[in-house]
């Protein structure tokens, strides 16, 4: 056993951490919220510059060939500032993706590209059945000669607007298993037929209304295999739901930091807040719930990186105790702030607002713990 | 015991159910009915429109003497009518005048002060704000630092006021300033109504984290305030200020929203069907509304029990049941913020969209519900302080500060 990062690892985290506070401080998160595209070209730039879109790719692929505990690392210190924008999209979900199964030609064409972060890559997974199960899958890709034809709306999906390729989760074949005839196509987003239209969320995060009207890929665009995608869709959860996980890790570690140095200094009835026990133990619960999840998330998403079996339940139980805990750790920052917390100007409400969001993402936890409760043996 | 209405009293509830039924349908999109939504741009106008109205048939301010403009309501008839307006998630308009300012005038306030106060709140025309915190006093509202010096008939006044909700479209404050800087604390004190128009006023609004326009600062640059605009004696402020707190504690006008709200969740449960089963099939959801159900209700009776030793134990009981209304206004609050996380989880992933977005469950109400829930555990004394009174005067605690 051994717990620790490497050297490299921990250099990565401190260099990740003092990049993005002065690339990328409140008022520029701010900004990108309003902000039509939601990220900004110059800082992308930098960071393909630092070897972040190509962190965990192999070197001929002009990546650094980390592993994949390096890319969380980078994701809890990008959650603990808030970075806006489509890294997530572009690199964790696609990006693993077409890492884990795609071919070596796509690799060669699209990792290359997402490194030197030419381009920029969205995930087109859930639809208005609301969900994220196998089953939430209807939109149709249906074989035309050497191409496929795609039809139908796509909701919730990030980036989408700002992408120039998109990975789209499409139905092939109904069956009597939703898992079956599911299947994976690279899309340029310029193809005719696409549309994508941001929706404001509380987290300001452009989920994309997207809608395909008679949209053709090439069959050679597959990735996986033809009807058995849900295993790459799987595989990318697996991996992109810790990433969430550890970048709520770092955004609730940022909320209990800045509540802790106010409690410290703001005075009220002659002494400071944090000499009223009731806030200490609200606190208290905050770095537990924080701690374990940090704990839970790191083993969970080892096991992903590893590829073991024992992954797919760890996955599940970080996600669902993230569910619970981000937002209470961050409602609890807002109520021992008092009313400077429920303002706009104060960068609580910034971590508050993207609890929400991040609960959305793979999985709330109603779906989770039938889940883990299956895992568990019921 | 007799828990029923009389028939007069049902025939009340049935005019003022009918009334706010037909008013709210003009409401602006996403409507909590929260202090945002009646004091924003969009808002105020119909606040303004819908209390006018019910200012014409004498429900504004039911609860007012007559010779002031009110209808001489007992504390049931006002129960009613803010429970059927609280069910509609009606705007309830001028809640710093009508709930706080006025009954604290018609206790401790001079005839003239009544006179010249009262009936334009009855009449729905004068808007009321409360320039109480400051940036140093908060919970600890008695560390408050604003001057006022006298000067011949006037009070002069310099300090910072802030969190002052509405004050950008109110006519008039209520406001605390020391008047006697060698006291400390709660002694010094003094308790003044202010015309907003008053040269010196700047008012500096401050935006909540979901976007609106809530709350103000104000700031006094040498305020003149007539020595008779000032309630109760000079340094005597606190025990008025003691007084309006209590006022500002009922709350069953948000039990009576909540009900509403687990209403039409349900309805949304039974009509919406995701992978193949309708959500009011799921047992899960089942389950949270019917808690949702067992607090509301628990809640609400409990306010009818406030108000009952009010109605039965008249100015006095005020002053007892003071840990019951601490009660309501922490569980109340807490409660509907669970009912907006609750509403954000049967919806999914939809419960992340906001105003704006077409799919957006009820125009993003509830989502817009939450956020204003977080300074509703703040507001008129934190979910904390409310403990502490509970502690202290509900269970004769000692005190810890
Ligand atoms: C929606 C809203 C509307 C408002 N409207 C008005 C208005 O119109 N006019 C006006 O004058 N003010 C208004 N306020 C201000 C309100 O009265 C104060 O926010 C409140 O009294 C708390 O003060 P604070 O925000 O300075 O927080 P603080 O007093 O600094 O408190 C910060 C945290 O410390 C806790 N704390 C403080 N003291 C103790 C203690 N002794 N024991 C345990 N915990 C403690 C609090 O509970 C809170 O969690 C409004 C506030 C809100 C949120």
């Amino acid at each position: 056993m051994n717990l620790d990062f490497t050297e490299e690892q921990d250099m990565l985290r401190t260099a990740a951490k003092d990049f993005l506070t002065t690339e990328c401080d409140k008022t520029m998160v701010r900004q990108l919220e309003e902000d039509e595209k939601g990220y900004s070209p110059e800082l992308w730039k930098k960071m393909a510059d630092l070897g972040w879109m190509g962190l965990i790719f192999p070197e001929k692929y002009g990546g650094t060939e980390m592993d994949f505990m390096s890319l969380i690392i980078l994701c809890e210190e990008m959650g603990r500032n808030i970075l806006p924008g489509p890294f997530f999209s572009t690199v964790v979900l696609c990006g693993n993706a077409i890492l884990d199964s795609g071919t070596d030609v796509q690799k060669d064409e699209y990792l290359t590209k997402i490194a030197s972060g030419d381009i920029i890559m969205s995930w087109v997974q859930t639809e208005p059945t609301n969900t994220w199960g196998a089953g939430g899958i209807e939109v149709k890709a249906v074989a035309d000669k050497d191409d496929f034809v795609i039809n139908g709306t796509k909701l919730f999906v990030a980036d989408a607007h700002v992408a120039d390729w998109m990975i789209v989760v499409t139905r092939t074949k109904g069956g009597a298993k939703p898992e079956d005839g599911v299947t994976l196509f690279l899309v340029d987003a310029k193809s005719p037929g696409i549309t994508a239209i941001p929706q404001p969320t509380v987290g300001m995060d452009k989920l994309c209304e997207v809608n395909f009207k008679d949209v053709k890929v090439p069959k050679g665009n597959i990735i996986g295999k033809l009807d058995k995608g849900w295993e790459v869709v799987e595989k990318t959860l697996l991996k992109a739901s810790t990433c969430k996980c550890i970048e709520s890790v770092g955004a609730m570690q940022a909320t209990v930091d800045m509540t802790n140095a106010y409690i410290k200094d703001r005075v009220q009835y002659g002494r400071p807040l944090a000499a009223f026990q009731v806030l200490q133990f609200d606190m208290a619960n905050a770095l537990i719930k924080t701690t374990t999840l940090r704990e839970l998330t790191y083993r969970a998403a080892w096991e992903a990186g590893e590829g073991l079996p024992e992954a797919a339940t760890d996955v599940a139980m970080a996600k669902s105790w993230m569910n619970d805990t981000f937002y209470w750790v961050v409602e609890r920052g807002v109520q021992l702030h008092g009313a400077i917390g429920t303002t706009r100007d104060h960068d609580m409400g910034l971590y508050y607002r993207r609890s929400k969001c991040a609960e959305c993402q793979f999985g709330d936890s109603d779906f989770l713990k039938e889940k883990i409760a299956k895992d568990i043996g019921l | 015991m007799d828990f029923k209405w009389t028939p007069e009293q049902e025939a009340m509830k049935k005019d003022f159910d009918d009334f706010f039924e037909e008013a709210m349908k003009g409401k602006p999109a996403a409507w909590v009915g929260g202090l945002e939504d009646m004091f924003s741009e969009e808002g105020f106008p119909f606040t303004k429109m819908v209390c006018s109205k019910l200012a014409d048939k004498g429900w504004l301010v039911g609860h007012y003497p007559k010779e002031y403009g009110g209808s001489g309501w007992s504390i049931l008839e006002q129960l009613i009518r803010a429970e059927a307006a609280g069910y509609h998630h009606a705007p309830t308009g001028d809640i710093f005048g009508i709930g706080m300012c006025g009954p604290t005038l018609i206790v401790v306030g001079t005839e003239e002060q009544k006179k010249e106060h009262l009936p334009p709140i009855c009449r729905g025309e004068r808007y009321w704000c409360q320039g109480w915190s400051e940036p140093n006093a908060g919970s600890d509202l008695a560390a408050l630092t604003t001057r006022a010096v006298r000067d011949g008939d006037d009070y002069i006044i310099n300090g910072q006021k802030t969190w002052n909700s509405g004050a950008h479209i109110a006519d008039w404050a209520f406001m605390l300033a020391r008047t006697d800087p060698e006291t400390k604390r709660s002694r010094g004190i003094s308790y003044f109504l202010v015309d907003m128009k008053s040269p010196g006023i700047t008012v500096v609004p401050l935006i909540s984290m979901d976007g609106s326009h809530l709350y103000n600062e104000t700031y006094y640059d040498d305020v003149r305030v007539p020595a008779r605009n000032m309630v109760g004696e000079e340094n005597q402020g606190w025990a008025v200020t003691r007084m309006t707190m209590n006022f500002e504690r009922s709350g069953v006008g948000g039990f009576a929203g909540n009900m509403a709200d687990i209403k039409e969740l349900v309805q949304f449960c039974k009509e919406t069907k995701w992978n193949g089963k309708t959500l009011a099939e799921n047992p899960l959801i089942r389950s949270r509304l019917a808690q949702l159900a067992i607090e509301t209700e628990a809640g609400r009776a409990l306010a009818y029990r406030i108000a009952w030793l009010q109605e039965t134990g008249g100015m006095e009981a005020i002053a007892t049941t003071a840990w019951m209304a601490s009660s309501g206004k922490v569980y109340g609050s807490e409660l509907s913020q669970r009912v907006a996380a609750i509403a954000e989880q049967i919806f999914g992933l939809y419960g992340q969209l906001i105003k704006g977005s077409k799919w957006a469950p009820f125009s993003g109400k509830y989502i817009a519900a939450h956020q204003m829930s977080m300074g509703g555990n703040i507001a008129a004394g934190t979910s904390e302080i409310q403990r502490n009174m509970i502690a202290w005067t509900g269970l004769g605690l000692p005190r810890t500060i």
